[in-house]
């Protein structure tokens, strides 16, 4: 089996990189490319994003074909694909960090700045939050409720449906910050930074 | 709930520790990727590496270091000390850095943090503010401390969160090496006058200290180097008298 992690040159994956590495341990290989041929033959993808909505949206819409590349693997074949922070935020149709920008639209919602009660909560929400899982996820596997993630972000994903949400994470108000939605995964938290549970949803991930 | 950070940091010179942990059954007391990882393994929030090798030729050794240490160690790691431009921001992003520590580029040069965290997003950018106290005022500091600037402390946090930083590391020269805690005026001050988490530094003797950082400095995140070298204290010593005295932390 082969997993792809879409490099469309928008941030740092060198983390995500090395935390596929160590959990895949030789028995799956790990590609990183942009290469549109390689990424229609790969059995799974993963999308990180770091940055913001709107460069991320720009850098891949840079890359000829990609863009409908990712669409057919998740949206017409069903393929296993997992976004992470802002490669999950990318799946709504809209975004508003720095400018409306459109989305991939594959699941139904808008991204939008955390509402951090006129500054009462500061913004990034940087550090360790517990996750409260609200739904059976299969990259949840063997993960207990309200472990502990690491996050870094300042928007936040609200999908329109909300049977979608598989975890939320309390800051200010309730983040939505994994999703699941037939064969498409996302979390707003980074768990190649998440240590050892964090190596965990990606090796439930890989397994798949 | 959001967890207040320990971050415990170690200073690297020419690719060695030169202050580390200096009681377990090392191998080689001075590899930083090792100690990295006992950090790690004992439930640090995040790893903080600061390059104080001082020569140019010896500076490519802290990009081994951190691409070794990103192989190792799934937590964030932070990386400072020698930091010039958005290219050396560049280099040590990709051999597996999270964030980068700006401290001197940044005074001399605004431009260096309003590029980089448009380039990088500023979640990966922490300017550090070396601050020592004059009369009422702070000033800030640059070259590890021996040139002033002149600079007002308060006025720089506020600039530097609108020019993109993502976090401000917030050291105070005159407690630095004293072990007599905190400076939590500056500390808090800074705090209240920005929007972005601070990151507590200079003058941790004791487990208390960390404990009045976040709750009379209003620190976000906690670092310290001297209480968890020589085996005073452990990370999770730490963490669980933070606990003990209603702190929230992950343990």
């Amino acid at each position: 089996m082969n997993v792809t992690i879409v490099d469309y040159k928008s941030g740092n994956i060198s983390s995500v990189i090395n935390s596929f590495k160590e959990v895949a341990n030789d028995k799956v290989t790990i590609e990183v490319t942009s290469d549109v041929n390689k990424i229609k033959s790969s059995d799974k993808i993963v999308l990180p994003g770091q940055g913001s909505f709107k460069s991320c949206i720009d850098a891949l819409n840079k890359i000829k074909g990609l863009r409908d590349t990712l669409s057919e693997f998740a949206i017409t074949n069903k393929k296993p694909l997992f976004g992470i922070c802002v490669g999950l935020q990318m799946f709504a149709d809209i975004g508003y960090e720095e400018t409306e920008t459109k989305g991939l639209g594959w699941i139904s919602g808008k991204v939008s700045k955390i509402d951090n009660q006129g500054g009462k909560f500061k913004l990034p929400h940087i550090g360790w939050n517990e996750i409260n899982i609200v739904k059976d996820s299969k990259i949840f596997k063997d993960i207990e409720n309200n472990s502990h993630m690491y996050f870094v972000h300042s928007y936040e994903f609200v999908p329109n449906d909300k049977k979608v949400i598989s975890a939320t994470t309390d800051y200010s108000t309730k983040v939505v910050c994994s999703v699941e939605k037939e064969n498409i995964f996302g979390t707003q938290f980074h768990p190649e930074k998440s240590d050892k549970f964090g190596l965990k949803i990606i090796d439930n991930f890989i397994s798949l | 709930m959001l967890k207040n950070r320990i971050i415990p940091c170690l200073d690297v010179k020419n690719g060695r520790v030169v202050k580390g942990i200096n009681f377990v059954d090392l191998k080689d007391a001075g590899d930083p990727v090792e100690q990295a990882k006992i950090y790690s393994d004992g439930g640090a929030d995040e790893i903080c590496f600061l390059d104080i090798t001082a020569s140019n030729e010896n500076r490519e050794t802290i990009y081994d270091v951190v691409e070794k240490t990103s192989k190792k160690c799934f937590v964030p790691l932070t990386v400072g000390g020698g930091i010039r431009s958005v290219k050396d921001i560049n280099k040590l992003l990709n051999c597996g850095a999270d964030k980068v520590s700006i401290n001197t580029a940044a005074v001399e040069n605004s431009k260096v943090v309003v590029d980089s965290s448009k380039k990088f997003g500023s979640q990966c950018i922490v300017v550090a503010i070396d601050a020592k106290k004059n009369g009422d005022k702070w000033e800030v500091f640059t070259h590890g401390g021996r040139n002033n600037s002149g600079i007002d402390a308060l006025e720089y946090a506020e600039q530097m969160e609108r020019n993109g930083a993502g976090e401000l590391l917030v050291t105070s020269m005159d407690r630095d090496g004293t072990q007599v805690g905190y400076d939590i005026d500056l500390m808090s001050k800074i705090s209240s006058k920005v929007n972005i988490p601070v990151i507590a530094s200079g003058g941790v003797g004791n487990l208390d200290h960390l404990v009045d950082g976040i709750k009379l400095g209003k620190a976000s995140a906690v670092l310290a180097a001297s209480i968890f070298h020589y085996g005073k204290h452990s990370v999770k010593e730490a963490k669980d008298y933070l606990d003990s005295k209603g702190i929230p932390v992950r343990i």
